[in-house]
C-alpha cells in the first residue's frame, strides 16, 4: 500500500495541495483533458447523458460504476473511436472532435483526429494483439510507420517496455503462444511504446482468469508510479483502484455521481447509490 | 479409331495455344486480384461517392455477361476512344475485371470477418489508414479466403475459350481449326479436354500446398471478439 495523508492524498499530491491551497494537489495544474457537457446517444439510447470532467497531467483517475453505466463509452471518445453526440472535449486545451476552419468551428476531418490522438493511448478488454505478428513486431509496428523511428531504435525501445511489463523473454513468440496475462501485458508495453500523454485502460482485466489479474494489475502500478503519463482506468478492481488513483470518479447511468479521493469515496460515500454499489464488493 | 500418329502431329499447335491460354488464365487471375483488392476497399471507403461508385460499377460489371464486356471492349472501345489493345490484352483485362468483381467479394467476407478489435487497436496506435491495411487487416483477410481464390483461378482457367470470340487463339479455338481441317474432332478435343482436366487438378492442389506451406499454423487469436 502506498502511505495515504489524512486526507486521502498521496504524499507528493499532499504537498502539492498545500503548496497551491487547492483540494487535491493536481488544480493547480491545466488539465490535460477535459470533457464539457458531454452526451451520447446510440440510436435512441442516451448512454451518456451530460458528463464534465478534467483529468490533469499525470493524474491517475479510477472510473468506476455498474455495467452499462457508459464508462467504456467514455474512454472510447477519448480514444477518436467514438464520437460525441455533443458538447467538446479538448486534449491540451484543442477541440478532439472538432477543428478551426475560417474563424469556425466544424467536424474534425481524418486529419485533425489522426493528430490529435497521438496524445491518446488505450488498452482493451480483448487485448486485440495482431495474431499474425510477433510480440516484438506488435510493439514495434507503430513506432515504426508512426514515429518513423529505423528498425534497431524501434527495436530498443520496444525490448526495454517488454522488460517492464516483464515479457522481455517472449520477443519472438505469436501472440496465440501466450496466457491471457501476457497477451494484455503485450497490449499494455505496444500502448506505452508510444508515450501517449494520457491513457485509457478499460476494463483490462476483467477478459482474464481470476489467477492472471495481479500480474497485470501489478504492471499498471508499476507503470502508474513510474510515469507523468495520465491514466484513465476503468475498474472494477477496488482494491487496485484505491491503491492506484489520485482521484475516483463513481458514474452510473450516463452521469458521474461522486468523486473524491479514493478515502472520501471508499470511506466516506455521499450517495446511496455510491453506498450501494460498494456493497457488493466487500 | 484415335490415331497416334494425328495426336503428335497435332501436339505442337495445340501445346502453343495451351500458352496462350495459361498465360490469359494468369494474367487474368493476377489482374483480378489487384481490381478485386481496389474494389473491396473502395467499397468501404470513407468518401461515400468513392463508396457508391464502386458499388454501382461492380454490381453493372458483375450483372453483364463476360461475352459482352469482350465485345465491348475489342471492338467499341477502338471507336470511342483512341485505345485499341490486343486481342490478347483486351481479353485478360475483360477477364481481369470480370472476376475482380468476384473477387472483390472474396475480399470482402474476409475483411469482414477482421474482428473490429483489430481496427480499433490500429487506430489507438495511430496507424495510418494505409498501413492499417496493409500491414493489420489484409494480412488476416486475405490467408482464409485463399481457396476461395484458387476456385476462382479455376473458373478463369475454364472460361478462357470466351476469348476465342475476340479472336485470340487459345485452345478450344486451336482444336477447332484444326478439326475443321482434317474433319477429325475425337483427338483435338480430346486432348483438349485432358489439358484443362490435368491442368485444373494441379491448380487445386498447388493452392492447398500454397496455403498449407505459408498460412497453416500461428494464424489464430490474438484476442479479440469476432
Ligand atoms: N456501439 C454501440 N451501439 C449501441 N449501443 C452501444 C454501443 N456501445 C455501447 N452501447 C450501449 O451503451 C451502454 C453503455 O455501454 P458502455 O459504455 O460499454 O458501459 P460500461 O463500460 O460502463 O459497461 C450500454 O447499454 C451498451 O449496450
Ligand atoms: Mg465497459
Amino acid at each position: 500500500m502506498i502511505a495515504e495523508a489524512e486526507n486521502g492524498l498521496k504524499p507528493e499530491r499532499e504537498e502539492a495541495a498545500e503548496q497551491t491551497g487547492l483540494p487535491n494537489g493536481y488544480t493547480h495544474l491545466v488539465p490535460i483533458v477535459r470533457y464539457r457537457s458531454i452526451q451520447k446517444s446510440f440510436g435512441e439510447l442516451q448512454v451518456i447523458k451530460g458528463i464534465d470532467l478534467d483529468i490533469y497531467p499525470g493524474e491517475k483517475i479510477a472510473l468506476i460504476g455498474p455495467s452499462g453505466s457508459g464508462k467504456t463509452t467514455l474512454g472510447r471518445m477519448l480514444m477518436t473511436l467514438e464520437e460525441p453526440s455533443s458538447g467538446t472535449i479538448t486534449i491540451e486545451d484543442e477541440p478532439l472532435w472538432q477543428m478551426e476552419k475560417k474563424g469556425n468551428l466544424v467536424r474534425a476531418s481524418e486529419k485533425h483526429l489522426h493528430r490529435m490522438r497521438s496524445k491518446v493511448g488505450m488498452v482493451f478488454q480483448h487485448f486485440n494483439l495482431f495474431p499474425h505478428m510477433t510480440v516484438l513486431r506488435n510493439v514495434t509496428l507503430a513506432p515504426r510507420s508512426v514515429l518513423r523511428l529505423a528498425k534497431e531504435e524501434a527495436e530498443e525501445r520496444a525490448v526495454e517496455m517488454l522488460r517492464k511489463v516483464g515479457l522481455e523473454n517472449k520477443l519472438h513468440e505469436y501472440p496465440a503462444k501466450l496466457s491471457g496475462g501476457q497477451k494484455q501485458r503485450v497490449a499494455i508495453a505496444r500502448a506505452l511504446v508510444m508515450q501517449p500523454k494520457v491513457m485509457v485502460f478499460d476494463e483490462v482485466t476483467s477478459a482474464l482468469d481470476p489467477e492472471l489479474v495481479g500480474e497485470v494489475l501489478n504492471v499498471i502500478k508499476d507503470i502508474a508510479e513510474d510515469g507523468n503519463m495520465a491514466m484513465l482506468l476503468i475498474t472494477h478492481e477496488m482494491e487496485f483502484a484505491r491503491e492506484v488513483a489520485d482521484r475516483i470518479v463513481f458514474g452510473a447511468e450516463g452521469r458521474i455521481v461522486e468523486q473524491g479521493t479514493p478515502v472520501e469515496l471508499f470511506e466516506n460515500p455521499q450517495s446511496d447509490r455510491l453506498k450501494s454499489f460498494l456493497q457488493r464488493f466487500r | 479409331m484415335w490415331k497416334w500418329d494425328y495426336v503428335i502431329e497435332l501436339l505442337p499447335a495445340l501445346l502453343q495455344a495451351f500458352g496462350v491460354t495459361l498465360g490469359a488464365t494468369l494474367a487474368g487471375f493476377a489482374l483480378s486480384i489487384i481490381i478485386g483488392l481496389l474494389f473491396a476497399v473502395g467499397a468501404r471507403s470513407p468518401i461515400v461517392p468513392v463508396r457508391l461508385t464502386v458499388r454501382a460499377v461492380v454490381d453493372f460489371i458483375r450483372s453483364t455477361p463476360l461475352l459482352v464486356q469482350l465485345f465491348f471492349l475489342y471492338f467499341s472501345l477502338p471507336m470511342l476512344t483512341p485505345f485499341a489493345m490486343s486481342a490478347f490484352a483486351t481479353g485478360v483485362i475483360g477477364l481481369g475485371l470480370h472476376y475482380g468483381t468476384y473477387m472483390s467479394e472474396v475480399f470482402r467476407s474476409g475483411i469482414e470477418a477482421v474482428p473490429r478489435g483489430q481496427w480499433e487497436a490500429a487506430t489507438a496506435l495511430h496507424l495510418s489508414k494505409r498501413k492499417t491495411w496493409f500491414s493489420v487487416i489484409l494480412p488476416q483477410a486475405l490467408p482464409p479466403v485463399i481457396p476461395m481464390m484458387g476456385n476462382y483461378l479455376i473458373v478463369i482457367f475454364k472460361e478462357t475459350p470466351t476469348l476465342s470470340a475476340i479472336t485470340v487463339v487459345e485452345l478450344l479455338l486451336t482444336a477447332k481449326s484444326e478439326a475443321s481441317i482434317t474433319y477429325r474432332v475425337f483427338e483435338p478435343y480430346s486432348i483438349v479436354g485432358l489439358l484443362f482436366l490435368i491442368t485444373s487438378l494441379l491448380f487445386s492442389l498447388g493452392i492447398r500446398y500454397f496455403e498449407k506451406r505459408y498460412f497453416g499454423g500461428h494464424i489464430a487469436d490474438g484476442g479479440g471478439k469476432r
